[in-house]
């Protein structure tokens, strides 16, 4: 059963974390990885560019069109994901709590079922 | 799907798991990870050698070129070359009567072993019994190889280290139930992949299918294998009507029967017969009677829901109620027996025992449509194409929920 990961990150918060902080959520998403990897539960994580360089595609009623994103105005946007494979949803939430992310106030994990995937060729 | 059938195969699905029986057989405990490589490399070797020169002999071929491999394996590793080598050069081969029919059950058994998570067992036991590839398994449950490979990897590592026997177990019945559920999981995803678009995967289905057929020759007095055999024959009969023109589910009171695989129904219905009379009912052997009611019917009007709600109880009974999927079964019976408000009742309390049930909603929004309660079918729909994940269903609630909107003007699609 595939389950999303998006991790919700919010600018200011990110801003105002120590070095060692950085330091540690960094060593904790390396870990993580091996973690999983070596469960075999890992399929794929991307980390997001800021949404200031986002672009909106969207029907103007008639034609698409592009706008500068965000969509909304939002203090907290996805920052990136994790993509598992697990047994089920108990375990997508165990392994949640065990990013980083979950530690620090201000930083969110939302975790969903993927109902189609098509991975390529992987 | 590129895998080939079952026919088209070649010989590699029945050589290479007794070629793994054989090596575990003599090289024993913990040597699971090193004796499933070299029969890998045997295999790799077969399909750049036979082309060439075939063997008269496969089995031996393979079994002797897979020892080999073993061999070199095991040299190459420093840590065991004195003390694992030695035994290995020295053993005598065995002779061809080693390889016995109760081989593919000890390998699934082996597999299905309790320290791996299921996605584990389901994994190893495709590869190892099955014969597939790790692309082969990656492609069936839509997920890249490298996942895959891993969870294959750790698999074998985890069984070399929990000292798992190559042993015969004592009491077959016992150690049989969680084989039976690796295949019965492999056959459903099959049916109803969790996560992927596709609702049926022909090859896990007809890997499962293969598999039972394999256990039934192991465990031919097992009525509880006979059972799951049959429900699988019975359900994966089905499928030629239950996937419309444009990929959409049709459900089984929509089926058109004659599409029904007759030769898989034939031989479902044949087991039963053979097996049911004095059996003690186990819960695969029940499920598959009652895919033997539907595959008797010419239709739903003329399904004989008495005998198919019986025997839900029976199961009910047998599973000590554990099993909220089958209350739920039983509850759609009941509503073909005892009538749609007592059934739309025990739903009721079926969801207060188990407030997130999965098709909970999809059948209460069928049951009140059938009742005519359409505004309450389409709050029931909206529910349930919240609560499922995949995708096919969803489609297949939303064409409900259309078509209850459209039978009022439009009124009901408050989306």
């Amino acid at each position: 059963m595939k389950y999303l990961i998006l991790m919700h990150v919010d600018p200011t918060v990110l801003e105002n974390l120590t070095e060692e902080q950085q330091q540690a959520i960094g060593d904790g998403h390396t870990q993580f990885m091996a973690t999983t990897k070596e469960n075999g539960e890992f399929i794929a994580t991307q980390a997001l560019g800021d949404p200031s360089r986002s672009k909106v595609v969207r029907s103007n009623g008639d034609q698409p069109e592009v706008t500068d994103g965000p969509f909304v105005e939002a203090k907290e946007f996805m920052g990136g994901f994790y993509l598992l494979d697990v047994e089920d949803e108990a375990r997508a939430i165990e392994l949640a709590t065990l990013i980083p992310d979950a530690r620090i106030p201000g930083l969110a994990l939302e975790i969903r079922p993927v109902v189609f995937s098509d991975l390529g060729d992987g | 799907m590129t895998v080939p059938g079952l026919d088209g195969e070649g010989p590699w699905r029945v050589l290479a798991p007794r070629t793994l029986a054989t090596l575990l057989r003599t090289y024993g405990r913990d040597q699971f990870e090193v004796c499933e490589d070299a029969v890998q490399d045997a295999l790799l070797e077969a399909h750049v050698h036979w082309t060439k020169a075939p063997p008269d002999d496969p089995q031996g071929w393979l079994t002797v070129t897979a020892r080999r491999r073993y061999v070199d394996r095991v040299r190459s590793d420093r840590r065991r070359r004195d003390r694992e080598g030695r035994v290995a050069l020295l053993e005598a081969p065995l002779s061809h009567e080693g390889v016995q029919s109760d081989d593919a059950l000890l390998l699934l058994q082996l597999c299905c072993h309790p320290a791996l998570a299921r996605s584990a067992q389901v994994a190893l036991t495709l590869r190892a019994v099955a014969g597939l590839s790790t692309a082969q398994i990656a492609n069936a449950y839509q997920l890249p190889e490298a996942t895959i490979a891993q969870r294959i990897t750790r698999a074998k590592r985890r069984l070399a280290e929990v000292g798992s026997g190559f042993t015969r177990p004592g009491d077959v019945a016992e150690r049989l139930a969680p084989v039976l559920d690796v295949l019965y999981v492999m056959f459903t995803e099959a049916h109803h992949t969790t996560s992927g678009a596709p609702a049926h995967d022909t090859d896990l289905a007809g890997e499962a299918i293969h598999l039972a057929r394999l256990l039934r020759e192991a465990a031919p007095d097992s009525t509880e294998v006979a059972g799951l055999l049959a429900l699988t024959l019975l359900t994966e009969a089905r499928h030629p009507a239950r996937v419309g023109a444009q990929g959409q589910l049709v459900p089984l009171d929509e089926q058109d029967r004659s599409r029904w695989d007759r030769s898989a129904v034939d031989e479902g219905l044949a087991l039963l017969d053979a097996v049911v009379p004095g059996a003690d009912p186990g819960p695969y052997l029940l499920q598959a009677c009652i895919a033997g009611v539907h595959a008797h019917a010419p239709d739903t009007d003329a399904t004989d829901w008495d005998e198919i709600h019986a025997l839900y109880t029976v199961l009910e009974h047998t599973t000590d109620g554990r099993n909220p999927t089958i209350t739920l079964n039983r509850i759609v019976a009941a509503s073909m027996v005892r009538g749609l408000e007592a059934a739309l009742c025990d739903l009721d309390d079926l969801e207060a025992h188990h407030p997130r049930l999965a098709r909970v909603d999809a059948v209460r929004a069928h049951l009140l449509e059938r009742a005519g309660r359409t505004d309450e079918a389409a709050t029931s729909y909206r529910r349930a194409i919240a609560a499922t994940v995949n995708v096919a269903e969803q489609r297949h609630l939303r064409d409900r929920l259309r078509a209850l909107g459209q039978g009022r003007g439009h009124q009901g699609d408050g989306s």
